[in-house]
């Protein structure tokens, strides 16, 4: 019984993965292109993803951007705010490793500076479908895993 | 009754980029606000003085994911006065072009943003969905969706062949009709008009006062615009209108955005049906004589200015940006002041705020290096602003 009841609920977290996008210090392009690939022509809903506004709803944390001296509290904090199991989605050349910033005083570096990171997504920017691949290839990862187990 | 306040930001479903507002409240009712910015401050400009000419036009790019065209112009164009060196007139074309295809662009995200703002998340799909022809048509020429890496110093880096000008041209007519849908929306549909009109005032003297730049000075009825006021590239060739408005409210910003639409179809139109012919990049020294210059830029949102100093050598001696949403925010909190808590998201996206643009500091004053205080930068503001008629020191 036990185990069947576990697996409902990872069979309803691989469909419905909510993601809330947080903007580390990024220059808006992938932003624009995460929510880009919400609307109609990529329409990342109909995997079951959907945005959300607050931390403590939501499966995945999109983050976007370098991480820049004033918002790295910020950034570990809605990670701390966020429920377990909890994945980290670096988007963008910039989120994977500071990218055209590195250097930049006000730079810490990747969003892996700071939290730890279950997907790296490259670009600058991401493209829509990049992204849904990515998201795709981690719920698929994710899956396998729970599998195994 | 007390007050109560109100953080909004700097992560809020409502920004989608980091901003932080505190509001007082009396009941429903907004009796100050104040802004804190500088969470997306990177030192864009320290580290363009480390870099040389070239580096620095993919680092200035990427100021902004929304308007790159329009600082990398700016930033060539303050670059190639100080060499002294013309760019060809084709050069010039692609520049606007591009240019027009990115304010269609901005102000098509910007109408999406709006509607999800006033809960019209029907216009925020469509507009989007519209929004991929042109960037469709962006990809065509450049290669790229967002940044399209367009501008090099002297020049552009891609030609547009006459195959490309035909389809661009076409996605141009469909948005053509696009937008007449968009302009009966905006200035017919209930929701839109219950929600925008009166909210977020901003009168013509104090538009003026504050500087208001763009899109925000011309729905206060202020007939601001670079592009014929200062004319840069080939604008003086081409024919167009500076929309405004005198509602001085939402509803007046949405009519300039949406007519504004109108008349980059008709620049866009202009200047592909008849794209002069030479080189599209002129030869360049790498090193850049000293000197300085100033090059202002009407990007979507409003005057974007550039300065650049040289001193002789690969890498510039000091770039300073001053991006238009920077001038636009004194006129934010003017604008909360007295109106609504649940009008506050839709104010603040209303001057199509871009706060990676905005986040720069400067902390040095004159030549001796003295280092200013936020109390003292704070006291001075007031003292500015008070000597032009308005106090801000209830903030």
């Amino acid at each position: 019984m036990k185990k069947a009841v576990e697996k409902l609920v990872t069979w309803s977290r691989m469909k419905s993965p909510w993601i809330i996008h947080f903007n580390s210090g990024a220059c808006n392009g992938c932003d624009i292109e995460v929510l880009d690939a919400l609307t109609p022509r990529y329409d990342l809903e109909r995997f079951g993803v959907q945005l959300h506004g607050t931390p403590r709803h939501a499966d995945v944390l999109v983050a976007s951007g370098p991480v820049t001296r004033q918002q790295a509290a910020r950034l570990v904090r809605i990670y701390n705010q966020m429920a377990e199991p909890k994945f980290v989605v670096a988007v963008g050349a910039c989120a994977c490793s500071g990218g055209v910033f590195d250097g930049c005083y006000s730079v810490l570096g990747g969003i892996d500076s700071v939290i730890p990171v279950s997907a790296y997504i490259p670009g600058c920017p991401v493209r829509p479908e990049a992204l849904i691949d990515g998201v795709v290839k981690l719920l698929s990862s994710l899956e396998k895993k729970e599998a195994s187990k | 009754m007390g007050k109560i306040t109100v953080p909004l930001g700097p992560q809020h479903p409502a920004l989608k980029e980091p901003g932080s507002f505190t509001l007082a409240l009396e009941g429903e009712q907004v009796v100050g606000a104040s802004i804190k910015l500088g969470y997306n401050h990177r030192g864009i400009e320290k580290t363009c003085e480390q870099r040389t000419y070239t580096q620095d036009v993919y680092l200035i790019e990427r100021v902004c994911g929304i308007c790159s065209h329009s600082h990398t112009t700016a930033f060539c164009t303050a670059v190639e006065e100080i060499a002294g060196v013309d760019i060809g007139k084709r050069a010039k074309a692609i520049r606007v072009a591009v240019g027009e295809l990115e304010r269609i662009h901005s102000h098509l995200l910007w109408l999406g943003v709006a509607g999800h703002e006033i809960g019209f998340d029907t216009l925020f799909m469509y507009s989007w969905r519209d929004r991929e022809l042109v960037l469709d048509a962006l990809e065509l020429i450049s290669g790229n969706r967002v940044h399209y890496a367009v501008n090099t110093i002297g020049g552009v880096r891609r030609d547009i062949s006459a195959d490309t000008a035909r389809k661009v041209l076409a996605a141009v007519d469909k948005l053509e009709e696009r937008t007449k849908y968009y302009i009966k929306v905006a200035t017919e549909e209930v929701t839109v008009l219950a929600r925008a009109k009166g909210v977020g005032m901003l009168p013509e003297s104090v538009a003026r006062k504050l500087c208001a730049v763009g899109p925000l000075a011309r729905a206060s009825n202020v007939p601001k615009d670079v592009r014929r006021d200062d004319p840069y590239l080939i604008y003086d060739e081409l024919d167009f209108n500076v929309i405004t408005a005198n509602s001085c409210d939402v509803f007046g910003r949405l009519y300039v955005r949406v007519f504004e639409l109108l008349e980059s179809c008709k620049l866009i139109r202009q200047v592909l049906k008849a794209l002069p012919e030479g080189d599209i990049v002129a030869k360049m020294s790498r090193k850049i004589p000293a000197g300085e210059a100033v090059a202002r830029y009407e990007a979507p949102r409003g005057e974007d200015i550039h300065y650049v100093k040289s001193n002789g050598t690969e890498m510039p001696d000091r770039v300073k940006v001053r991006a238009p949403t920077m001038s636009n925010f004194a006129a934010v909190s003017y604008m909360l002041e007295g109106g609504f808590l649940a009008d506050a998201p839709l104010v603040i996206a209303a001057i199509d705020p871009c706060f990676s643009c905005t986040d720069r500091a400067t902390l040095l004053r004159g030549n001796s290096g003295e280092v200013v205080d936020l109390e003292e930068l704070r006291r001075m503001g007031i003292e500015h602003y008070r000597a032009k008629g308005v106090d801000f020191s209830k903030l």
